[in-house]
């Protein structure tokens, strides 16, 4: 009874789905010309600032690799006239919210500011990314900070699996060296090495602005001005698109830990495919997270295998993946390995049901709006559009591009883009019953 | 500068008029509580079932059942097969998920708003109605196995804590992991869930959070629609478990594993909880750990310890007031590379009794307090973190006017009530001091 009518209510609000999210994206180009996404919205007094500079650790030099991210975690250790400590209270009497974060392709800056205090905090923020001191003792104690993790990371199975994975498949390309560098590596860095580094990532020929809240338009222009008009025109030049070099296979590092984790994957797509769309829909079937994926009903809900399967596009500037991960005992990490390798070859093989098409558009177009959920995550939204060269109509088409995407196509995709015999596992553990490959 | 800012900080005042205008609250006949907060900035909607039962109502020998029922929500009622549920707030382009606390287990749904009615639909069908088969308990118990795997076993940090809280409290369940000791959860199956949820999952022992783009009259309507038919628990057990007995004796725990890569030094101690009407105490722990350990470099132990002494690569201080019973005020000391444990805790000794004899910096309380006004208005942003806020307070005995006053509290606590409650608190009796170390490392320690 209550199945039927659930049913029939979902098929009739399934058609009422809000058809975009409700942004009204302004362009705002300041007298200065640099070029911002607006989302303005007055009704609580702050706004949300986020800046992406394209590059990231993937521009540190071949013997300086963690200069990036070690520099991106003292932007906040001293600026212009104030030490770390004098700078951190200067934010704090503000009651700004700043953050500051590397990855392989991008720099990246979250910044919240009250109303009342705007341009105090963007002052503040301004001598962050064009005056940072790298004191001394900033860069020891921060060092020290990154070396700590580093070890970490040395003694932790996911991130073994991970730096394992990059390195088979990106060799001597920066994407396959760690984004922190390691022990060496940030050991030998100097402050030079650090003032290289921030003159090669933080400069206005790669640089995306999104700004959400209550500012206007017109306030906007020069404040941009002001906090980004100093910095250098030209950073370095970005690096050379890499191959995957994975061949198909099974990877074995040795770990003692009861539980194996795996990290696979193959050379996946770019994001300007045309077949971009379905390959996303191709993938939240097969193991795009939540209960319903392939993967997740195979190991997870009928076997018990594993608290989480997931596979993932991952496009990135200079290469692409498809990429997944698992975890399991040791005694049944062959087991769940064998699984993902079947769904692999079904959905290749097969394609997916049509059944399974419509319950992945319903909730992905579904979703989509939900995304829009506060001014930070907007403002990253509107970055995130820029650097990946989308249109700011994007909102606007998207679900229904996703909406266009037909069973055929998912069937070409998959076979496509899933190489089964491509595709490498990387095991961390004491995995029974599973021998490497090379 | 100074000046400045507290002007515009006031400016902010007052809170409880701040927080009010946009909070509605109401009872159901069953007795199921209900709280609506209104945002229509987004055409989104939070819905969340909040049960007042956690890991610490577990009987003894069934560690981890709370949360095992938890999962074994998602796995069918007398009108849904299993994966229904999941699928049908899918279908709606919604997210969904569930928690499980020492204190209370919640289950929320992230939904366009004008599907709030299905969800509450769903949520109230698995109320009492569930429906399980033996294959699909047994087959979650592997999957729970994993998840302290992935968790517990794989992670000696997560070790480490488990043994710390394990010798903090010598009788409270407080002291058992909620995901359960790995030989008990073994023993878990569809009865002992079963007696857990037919006891506890009722209207009566519920709170209904719902926080978005809604009418609260609207809001109350299909509450009583979709929660109202359901008869409240008529044998619900009261809500007491095994106190503390004094505590007496200082604890130590040190613990070895090959896998640490960073040793540390932590310090937790039994602490108040907040209770309704009396939060004083609690906030003035609240703003302890905040002065202590809450902001890095400008905090008493950054300062002392990263920038001075140099002897530390991190440090934090922490205090969750939102329990039922007797909480922890904690610390930590990473030490820099070549500094021994010893030598961390001697300093972290030496901070705190500094810090007892020359009192509270006035420039750094303002500054705190200055922080947690400024966090009211980027809270407003963050609708779940909100929801989440009212609750976890009303699952464990707090008010709605608790919640409300609670920032009014936090600002009007003096130095000397800080200073108080510190020194209330840092009873080395009523403490665990633990190590985590490389196993190579005892012998030179």
């Amino acid at each position: 009874m209550m199945m039927r009518w659930i049913a029939a209510f979902v098929l009739v609000v399934g058609a009422s789905l809000p058809a975009r999210a409700a942004v009204d994206i302004q362009e705002v180009t300041s007298p200065g010309g640099i070029t911002a996404w607006l989302v303005e919205d007055h009704s609580i007094p702050f706004t949300a600032l986020e800046l992406r500079f394209k590059g990231g650790t993937s521009l540190d030099a071949p013997d300086r690799r963690g200069a990036v991210n070690l520099m991106t975690a003292l932007l906040e250790e001293g600026a212009g006239d104030l030490d770390a400590q004098g700078f951190l209270k200067a934010r704090q009497d503000l009651a700004a919210r700043f953050s500051f974060n590397s990855g392989m392709d991008s720099v990246s800056v979250s910044a919240r500011f009250l109303t009342e205090s705007r341009e105090q905090s963007l002052e503040l923020l301004r001598k962050a990314l064009v005056a940072p001191r790298f004191d001394p003792q900033a860069l020891e104690r921060v060092r020290g900070q990154v070396l700590s993790t580093i070890a970490s990371d040395e003694k932790d199975p996911r991130a073994i699996a991970n730096r394992t994975f990059d390195r088979l498949a990106f060799g001597d390309h920066p994407y396959g060296h760690a984004p922190d560098g390691t022990r060496e590596s940030v050991t030998a860095l100097t402050r030079d090495d650090i003032l290289a580094a921030h003159a090669a990532t933080i400069a206005r020929d790669r640089l995306y602005v999104g700004v959400v809240g209550d500012i206007t338009a017109e306030a906007l222009g020069p404040l941009l001005d002001r906090l980004l008009g100093d910095l250098p025109a030209e950073g370095a030049p970005m690096p050379d698109d890499v191959a995957v070099q994975l061949a198909g296979g099974t990877t074995v590092v040795p770990f003692e830990t009861p539980q194996s984790v795996a990290v696979f994957g193959h050379a996946g797509m770019d994001e300007t495919d045309p077949d971009f769309f379905a390959a996303h829909i191709m993938n939240q079937i097969l193991g795009g997270g939540g209960f319903q994926s392939r993967l997740m009903t195979e190991l997870r809900e009928k076997r018990g295998l594993t608290y989480g399967v997931y596979s993932f596009l991952a496009p990135m500037e200079h290469a692409a993946l498809v990429m997944g991960q698992v975890a399991s005992a040791n005694e049944s990490i062959a087991e769940a390995v064998q699984l993902v390798r079947e769904q692999w070859a079904d959905v290749a093989e097969n394609g997916v049901s049509a059944d399974e098409l419509e319950a992945a558009k319903k909730y992905i177009t579904g979703a989509y709006p939900l995304r829009f959920d506060g001014n930070g995550a907007i403002a990253r939204i509107l970055a995130g559009m820029q650097f990946a060269g989308r249109p700011i109509t994007y909102i606007e088409t998207r679900n229904d591009r996703m909406n266009a995407v037909t069973l055929d196509d998912v069937k070409r995709v998959a076979a496509r883009l899933l190489q089964p015999d491509e595709l490498h596992f990387v095991v961390v553990g004491q995995p029974e019953g599973l021998s490497a490959t090379q | 500068m100074i000046a400045r800012i507290a002007a515009v900080l006031l400016a902010l005042l007052p809170f409880s008029a701040m927080a009010a205008e946009n909070v509605t609250t109401f009872e159901l006949d069953n007795g199921m509580t209900a709280v609506v907060i209104e945002d229509h900035r987004a055409p989104v909607v939070v819905h969340m079932v909040w049960y007042r039962v956690g890991a610490a109502d577990e009987p003894a020998g069934l560690s981890g059942v709370a949360h095992y029922l938890e999962h074994l929500m998602f796995k069918g009622t007398d009108e849904l097969a299993p994966g229904d549920f999941d699928a049908i707030v899918k279908a709606n382009g919604g997210s969904h998920n569930a928690f499980t606390a020492p204190d209370f287990t919640g289950y929320f749904q992230r939904v366009a708003a004008d599907r709030l009615g299905l969800m509450m639909e769903l949520e109230a069908d698995r109320m009492r109605d569930l429906a399980l088969t033996e294959e699909h308990a047994d087959t979650e118990r592997g999957v729970i196995l994993e998840e302290r795997n992935q968790r517990v076993e794989n992670e000696p940090n997560a070790l480490f804590a488990e043994q710390q809280r394990a010798a903090l409290y010598l009788n409270h369940p407080y002291g058992r992991p909620v995901i359960g000791w790995r030989s008990e959860i073994a023993e878990l199956d569809r009865e002992k869930a079963l007696d857990f949820y037919r006891t506890y999952y009722a209207p009566n022992n519920a709170t209904l959070v719902v926080a978005g783009d809604v009418d609260p009259a609207e809001v109350r309507t299909l509450a009583e629609a979709h929660y109202g038919p359901i008869a409240p628990s008529v044998d619900l057990p009261p809500r007491v478990r095994p106190a503390e007995p004094p505590h007496l004796a200082e604890r130590r725990v040190r613990y070895s594993d090959p896998r640490v890569a960073q040793p540390y030094v932590m310090r937790n101690y039994l602490a108040p909880e907040r209770n309704s009407g009396d939060q004083r105490r609690a906030a003035a722990l609240s703003i302890l750990a905040d002065l202590l350990g809450g902001s890095g470099l400008t905090s008493v132990l950054g300062e002392k310890l990263q920038l001075d002494a140099q002897i530390a690569i991190a440090t934090s201080a922490y205090y969750n007031p939102t329990s039922y019973d007797p909480t922890r005020f904690g610390m930590y000391v990473v030490p820099a590379d070549g500094v021994s444990l010893e030598e961390a805790e001697t300093a972290l000794d030496r901070v705190l009794q500094a810090f007892l004899a020359e009192g509270v910096d006035p420039e750094q309380l303002e500054r705190v307090k200055g922080q947690m006004r400024a966090a009211l208005i980027y809270e407003q942003d963050n609708l779940q973190s909100l929801a989440r806020r009212y609750g976890a307070a009303l699952s464990i005995g707090l008010t709605v006017e608790d919640v409300q006053s609670w920032p009014e509290v936090l600002q009007s606590i003096t130095a000397e009530e800080i200073l108080a409650a510190a020194e209330d608190v840092f009873d080395r009796q009523a403490s665990v001091t633990g190590w985590i170390m490389r196993s190579d490392q005892e012998v030179t320690q």
